[in-house]
């Protein structure tokens, strides 16, 4: 369980720029938790204070987030300075950036982007067992083996970002963050991967934090939804709830805005006659 | 004003070589596609996934591709082809696009208002900075927008709707007949989209304007379009009055469209089956609480 309280983050670029503002929020064990908002309203930077990377000049000027990460042995909490970070990411924590389809080093064929990854515990019994298992586990995600001699130009978006949804459940993380996976793809290829995700979670009964500007696709897969709204949670609860009777005027916007398939059109709104 | 159709596309391919050039395969990313826009202005959109041929088939009515076979002609006038086509100059100022990544579209060194002053002098709808600002006021107020707002300011100081009604304002700027959009608003954000699809609509009603809207989603395309088209592997599987399709689509390929979208009030089947497969999780359990937000 993260706790994350009462905390404000922002950039220090030219002075302190807030982005989120006095948010407090626990993220469980075993639920897909989405968080929705328009851009700018905080929701990346919310997931990138949680993930814990301060390189780029993000810092949080006031408030806690703890429980990132446990005791492997013991299954105690550990807390840690943010310095230590590195050796337990993507290890308890797997993070998929925005923009993800470019994130692949272009260099690199993805057999080895997928050990680079990869923490001490998971890279023993040598090199070509590794590579059959990674190979099995790609096979789950409808990814051939030849994929791991490929150069990411070499795939479709869609084949990269499954790519990068299977790296980040391969080490098998207490938390998965994914920011906004399937923006950029087109429905068929954003439902498959979808799918995968929620199946990811439900087998590895961990955590997955899912970002998207799409409220149907937190309607689909999320079990509890945070609306976010210029640095602020405006509305949080279970999705269905938030759905079935939405408490802010920004949700009901929102939700009233979805274009449907058989519902009302454009052309019935300005008139045959105009 | 003539009767003749705005736009034809008949029997239209574009083939594009795969592999070496002697031992290479040819690729039809188009294949044989024909529809026509009728005068009166409407929006026509051409629905299908990556990979289908949507944007081809939009850079072939731009004139930014090469038909390989097949003819389009633009108000009763051919595109393409050696014989009696539209010269450059004029056919700018009847057909104009709006791309995808407005960021891209302009250029990050120029004032905004610069760049819209260029367009119109360019494409020699004004013949002074006065008559160009003037008509760049007009096409910015038809967007809610106006030159005022803009003065001085460059792309990365706007966001991402309002830089996306400023290049609707672009394209707006020599009274085009007809507007090929790819992919407007899937970077736009879910809240914005429909105020632009919805200016879209006001512009085809006030301003005589048709619309190829290219996209991925039905939903918007029902939404907005007069006319739908959704294409598969290059071809046109299916094609007309979008609530016909929708409420009746004979292909498999626009049921699997459809089923793919993420609609609220309809879940996926496929969440059941995985539901059924762990059933220690169905029953969904929460751990975890929210707090309400502080000051709200």
């Amino acid at each position: 369980m993260i706790s994350i309280d009462n905390v404000t983050v922002g950039y220090g670029t030219a002075g302190f720029i807030t982005a989120v503002d006095q948010v407090s929020l626990t993220i469980g064990d075993n639920e897909i938790i989405g968080i929705a908002g328009e851009s700018g309203s905080g929701k990346s930077t919310l997931m990138r204070a949680v993930y814990g990377d301060f390189s780029t000049g993000l810092g949080i000027k006031s408030g806690t987030i703890k429980g990132r990460f446990t005791d492997a042995a013991t299954g105690q909490v550990i807390e840690k300075p943010s310095s230590q970070f590195r050796d337990l990411w993507w290890d308890q924590i797997s993070y998929i950036p925005q923009g993800s389809m470019s994130v692949l080093n272009p260099l690199m064929k993805i057999e080895q982007q997928v050990i680079d990854g990869l923490p001490k515990r998971e890279r023993g019994g040598g090199r070509k067992a590794l590579r059959q298992r990674i190979a099995t586990f790609l096979a789950g995600f409808g990814l051939e083996e030849n994929v791991l001699d490929a150069y990411p130009h070499q795939l479709s978006g869609g084949m990269r970002q499954r790519v990068l949804v299977a790296i980040a459940a391969f080490v098998n993380p207490r938390l998965i963050l994914a920011d906004e996976p399937t923006t950029a793809l087109d429905v068929v290829v954003q439902k498959k991967i979808l799918l995968m995700m929620v199946e990811i979670q439900r087998r590895l009964q961990n955590t997955l934090v899912l970002v998207s500007h799409d409220l149907g696709v937190h309607y689909q897969i999320t079990d509890r939804l945070v609306i976010m709204y210029k640095g602020r949670i405006v509305e949080a609860g279970r999705t269905a709830d938030i759905f079935a009777n939405p408490q802010h005027d920004y949700t009901r916007n929102l939700i009233a805005s979805l274009p449907r398939l058989h519902g009302k059109r454009a052309v019935d709104r300005v008139g045959a006659g105009a | 004003m003539s009767d003749a159709p705005i736009l034809e596309v008949r029997n239209v391919s574009r083939s594009y070589r795969k592999g070496g050039f002697f031992s290479g395969t040819f690729f039809k990313a188009v294949d044989d596609v024909s529809f026509v826009l009728p005068a009166k202005p409407q929006v026509f959109s051409i629905v299908g996934e990556s990979g289908s041929g949507k944007t081809t088939l939009a850079r072939m009515v731009l004139r930014l591709v090469e038909p390989s076979a097949g003819d389009i002609r633009l108000m009763g006038r051919p595109l393409t082809g050696k014989e009696g086509r539209i010269d450059n100059l004029e056919f700018r100022r009847l057909v104009q696009p709006i791309f995808q990544n407005p960021f891209e579209a302009f250029s990050a060194y120029l004032p905004i208002e610069d760049y819209l002053r260029r367009t119109a002098l360019n494409l020699k709808v004004a013949k002074s900075v006065e008559e160009a600002d003037r008509l760049a006021d007009r096409a910015l107020r038809s967007v809610n927008l106006s030159l005022e707002r803009i003065r001085g300011k460059y792309i990365r100081q706007f966001s991402g709707g309002e830089l996306q009604r400023i290049s609707v304002a672009r394209a707006l700027i020599p009274q085009p007949k007809l507007i090929v959009a790819d992919e407007p608003v899937s970077m736009v954000d879910a809240s914005l989209r429909m105020s632009i699809v919805n200016l879209f609509r006001t512009i085809v009603e006030e301003q005589g304007v048709s619309f190829i809207y290219i996209t991925h989603d039905l939903s918007t395309a029902y939404y907005l379009s007069d006319q739908v088209a959704i294409m598969n592997r290059g071809r046109v599987v299916e094609s007309g009055v979008p609530t016909d399709i929708l409420d009746h689509p004979s292909e498999a390929y626009t049921r699997e469209l459809m089923a793919a979208i993420p609609t609220v009030g309809e879940r996926w089947s496929e969440l059941d089956a995985i539901d059924r497969a762990y059933p220690s999780q169905s029953s969904r359990q929460k751990t975890g609480s929210i707090q309400p937000p502080a000051n709200a």
